[in-house]
């Protein structure tokens, strides 16, 4: 069963019907006892990254989160949920959950900004099986900001709005994507049958942050 | 590279879709959560509900709709029609959609795009904006196109965004229904004039009128309803033309 967080902060409607849809159990609960129970995470969100912390804080998540992650409980981060993994934002000047090195940084000022709409994936990992099938597949984008890890071998794929930027991330048991997987027709629900699929196969890796390790999180 | 996309648009009463010309004389266009399953599986890159009839009574046939409609469909939807309040906006969302359009409410309390963007975040707020010409402006027009507001469209889309609308749906009441073409020069002057993304509305007839709004009128999405609804053309024959064209399309 899949737990999705529910932090106040936009469509976790559109992901519990995405699971649905994919036939997959899930709960949606902001109660950590709750999640507590489930054998993987969605960290969903669309919002700012302030307002998503804040609610976080509130709702007493994030040591939570943080513990979930690092004892080895997959999760997949969405859009804003992929941001606030990292570090620290530049939307409101704010402190994530610091799970992954890195920030989070606002498009240059040329584009329309926020993105909207239908943008292509470039895998950047040829020899992830899961992933290679989605190499210039169309996802849907809603983004003003996007993250740039510190540790470049976490990327998966990349994505070109003006500038290149990352908009898929894994590393161990995290999974995230810049992009709405649950919002992006049968390619995104096939991207999230995958990546659920890998979990129920291997669930051995597990990221644990080494603050002596520079290059990020750290391996066990 | 983004995409310009293909927006299908029900415009809808008492929870039937309908469509009208120059924003009058409706005529039935069928069961909403249906066809928004048709478009989806046409691959339309978004669907936009309009409840254009909005009062209390309907809001409830409409919550539901909207639930149905989140139900069957894999793409992003966004709703408008009477939305006056924070917890309007938080209803429809929590029902499924995506985004949520202003029109009305947003020009008589401005701050509802504030008090929504910080609520909601600026991507789920559309302001919606309905111009017609006026001698040598371009007016903004509200409840449903009735009332001219005075105001120059241009004015009202900067202050819209710069309260944290982040898109605009623009219509042309001039063109609306007339399938004479997208308004390109109005749609120009608004999306040259905003940070934000414009979808163009009113008036799609012929395949060019796409070219020709997404190209000279710059917009970054363009959208259509009746032409749709009876078939006139598909989502498909429009996106197949743009990509011959060499515009960035979505094709699946």
């Amino acid at each position: 069963m899949i737990g999705i967080i529910d932090y106040d902060i936009g469509n976790v409607g559109s992901v519990a019907n995405a699971l649905r849809k994919l036939d997959v159990s899930f709960i949606v609960s902001r109660d950590s006892n709750v999640l507590d129970k489930a054998d993987a995470l969605i960290l969903p969100g669309v919002g700012s990254a302030n307002g998503g912390m804040e609610n976080l804080y509130k709702l007493k998540l994030t040591e939570f989160i943080k513990n979930e992650i690092l004892n080895g409980k997959p999760i997949i981060g969405i859009c804003l949920g992929m941001q606030i993994l990292f570090d620290s934002s530049e939307e409101g000047n704010t402190k994530c959950l610091g799970i992954l090195k890195g920030k989070v940084k606002k498009f240059k000022k040329e584009k329309k900004i926020p993105q909207i709409g239908w943008n292509q994936v470039i895998i950047q990992q040829y020899n992830n099986v899961a992933m290679k099938q989605f190499n210039n597949k169309f996802f849907y984008f809603v983004n003003s900001y996007y993250c740039i890890p510190e540790d470049k071998s976490i990327v998966v794929g990349s994505t070109k709005y003006g500038e290149e930027f990352t908009s898929i991330i894994q590393y161990k048991n995290i999974f995230a994507t810049q992009f709405h997987p649950e919002k992006s027709g049968q390619i995104g629900l096939q991207f999230l049958r995958n990546i659920i699929n890998k979990w129920t196969e291997d669930t051995s890796e597990v990221a644990q942050r080494d603050s002596s390790d520079g290059g990020g999180i750290g391996k066990k | 590279m983004l995409t310009k996309r293909i927006i299908p648009c029900l415009d809808m009463t008492e929870g039937k879709v309908v469509k009208g010309i120059q924003f009058v004389s409706f005529r039935d266009a069928g069961d909403p959560v249906k066809l928004a399953e048709i478009y989806d599986k046409q691959d339309a890159d978004e669907l936009v509900f309009l409840d254009i009839t909005a009062t209390v009574e309907n809001r409830n046939i409409l919550l539901d709709i909207v639930k149905k409609t989140a139900r069957k469909v894999t793409i992003p939807f966004s709703v408008g029609g009477g939305i006056r309040t924070v917890e309007d906006m938080r209803l429809i969302l929590k029902n499924g959609a995506d985004k949520v359009s202003l029109n009305t409410g947003a020009f008589k309390n401005p701050n509802l795009i504030r008090d929504c963007a910080n609520q909601f975040g600026n991507q789920c707020v559309v302001l919606s904006m309905d111009v017609k010409k006026i001698k040598n402006s371009w007016n903004v027009f509200i409840n449903g196109g009735r009332t001219d507001t005075g105001i120059d469209a241009i004015s009202w889309a900067k202050k819209a965004v710069s309260l944290g609308a982040g898109e605009i749906l623009l219509t042309s009441i001039d063109r609306d229904g007339t399938k004479k073409g997208f308004d390109t020069s109005l749609t120009r002057l608004i999306s040259a004039n905003v940070t934000v993304p414009v979808i163009a509305s009113g008036g799609a007839g012929r395949l060019e009128d796409f070219l020709n709004v997404l190209t000279e009128g710059q917009a970054d999405a363009a959208l259509a309803a009746s032409l749709f609804h009876f078939k006139e053309l598909t989502i498909k024959d429009v996106k197949d033309y743009l990509f011959k064209k060499k515009i960035p399309i979505r094709l699946v």
